[in-house]
């Protein structure tokens, strides 16, 4: 049998969030190459359930990479060191044995630490709520193809939609800015019929209400994209300059 | 909030006034290294004094300029506000960054090479600008077309050292703030296009090179070669 890994994890403990924090030291042994991540946090957190301690708290729900939930910062980058992939998709395999991992939350004004290193991102829910409502016929399921839609435009808002809400793009952003989340959910319906009535009120109260937030601006540096799990671009970043700008001076 | 107010202070808003006024820079930079091309003409300077006159006497080049004061003012001030606000966005930073594995440091670093620019601007105004317009006709010579000799005073600047290695640091600043600006600029508008997009990313590189360079061969030829 494979013999198991050691790491040495140097992890964010917060009581709470007025508390102030630090990083802690915990020595992981006997952990699979195959493990995951959250595998090898589990591992942790049992030794130290068993000890009286308290374990450490991070958020993580399908472990599949769909749900967005799981936002560990990992050596320095969201989701780790791997390209387009959560961190419950990440395997212990991509560090070495003996390694020293740190891991932080999320890093933002608008995602204030909760515990540990789960962060509170309801800001992107109001984001969302913001942007309102689209008006659709009730009624029986229209038909499929009823209303047509050009294939290129839904390929554009199908990869738009991919975005899970994770938030990787505020924590790689040196602005903290939430420009890549808000693109990819204004991309999403800009590219469809559907909620084209309230395509320039949606661009102009999603971008207010993430300026609300505390999110900072977008310097084109294209962190965002490069750490995204889900590969959203940052073209859509342009789309939502181009939305809400012309919603701007039309309106 | 009215319009233009919740309009112009936005993120976007914002960003937008950082475009615009960028982009126009990035018009005057060619025409400002056009013109000064005539500090080559081995004619004593003639050439490029009736080029400082012209430009400093024509009405519609002079109303253009107070365009240019106002844009290079308001690139800077917004710049600093956008820093500030950005700053405030992260109030804890990360105890490890590896920042270098998803973005250019050029990218990151917009903030500190557009100070080096603009402290840099304003030694090369103190430099000809301030001399040229407050200084009075008693203290230039006048060349022999009867203009003021800003040649003689250039070619003198240039001469020392420390003008040179200032003037070459605050041109590779800029050099690498458009490597990543030019392209920004458009971005920042919303021009993206699978056609156009990688077309004005090539120009915006070769834009960084070789204007900044272009400047740079003025002080360089007048120290060395003069
Ligand atoms: S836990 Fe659902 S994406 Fe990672």
């Amino acid at each position: 049998m494979e013999k198991g890994r050691s790491y040495t994890l140097k992890v964010w403990r917060q009581k709470n969030a007025a508390s102030r924090g630090e990083f802690k030291t915990y020595q992981v042994n006997d952990v699979s190459s195959g493990s995951s991540f959250l595998e090898m946090l589990d591992i942790l957190n049992e030794e130290l359930t068993k000890k009286g301690e308290d374990p450490i708290h991070f958020d993580h729900d399908c472990r599949e990479g769909i749900c967005g939930t799981c936002s560990l910062f990992i050596n320095g980058r969201p989701h780790g060191p791997e390209e387009e992939i959560t961190v419950c998709q990440l395997h212990m395999r991509t560090f070495q044995d003996g390694q020293t991992i740190t891991i932080e939350p999320w890093r933002a004004r608008a995602f204030p630490v909760i515990k540990d290193l789960v962060v509170d991102r309801s800001a992107f829910d109001r984001i969302i709520q913001a942007g309102g409502f689209i008006s659709v016929n009730t009624g029986a399921a229209p038909d499929a193809n009823a209303i047509p839609i050009a294939r290129e435009n839904a390929e554009v808002a199908m990869d738009a939609a991919a975005c899970i809400g994770c938030g990787a793009c505020v924590a790689a952003c040196k602005n903290a800015s939430a420009m890549l989340f808000v693109a990819a959910k204004i991309s999403q319906l800009a590219m469809l019929p559907q909620g084209k009535v309230e395509r320039k009120r949606r661009a102009q109260k999603m971008v207010e209400q993430m300026d609300k937030e505390g999110f900072g601006s977008c310097t084109n540096t294209y962190a965002c994209s490069a750490e995204c799990p889900k590969g959203i671009e940052f073209t859509h970043i342009a789309r939502l300059n181009r939305e809400y700008l012309t919603s701007k001076f039309t309106s | 909030m009215s319009w233009f107010t919740e309009t112009f202070t936005s993120s976007i808003g914002r960003k937008l006034l950082m475009s615009l006024t960028g982009i126009f820079l990035i018009m005057f930079l060619v025409i400002h290294l056009l013109g000064n091309l005539a500090v080559f003409k081995e004619d004593g300077g003639e050439a490029f004094n009736a080029y400082s006159a012209f430009m400093s006497t024509n009405v519609l080049i002079k109303s253009v300029s107070y365009v240019l004061y106002l844009s290079i003012l308001a690139h800077s001030v917004i710049a600093a506000w956008l820093w500030i606000s950005n700053k405030k966005a992260r109030p804890a930073g990360y105890a490890v960054s590896n920042a270098n594995e998803n973005s250019t440091w050029a990218s990151r670093s917009m903030m500190l090479l557009g100070s080096l620019v603009l402290i840099f601007i304003v030694i090369h105004l103190k430099d000809f600008w301030w001399q040229f317009k407050m200084g009075g006709t008693t203290d230039f010579e006048i060349d022999t077309l009867g203009n003021k000799n800003l040649y003689a005073l250039v070619a003198a600047q240039f001469k020392s050292s420390a003008t040179l290695v200032i003037y070459l640091i605050g041109l590779i600043a800029l050099a690498i703030h458009l490597w990543h600006g030019f392209q920004s600029a458009f971005q920042t508008l919303g021009i993206e296009h699978e056609r156009y997009t990688p077309a004005i990313r090539f120009l915006g590189k070769l834009y960084a090179v070789f204007i900044p360079a272009g400047f740079a061969a003025m002080p360089v030829y007048i120290f060395f070669f003069k």
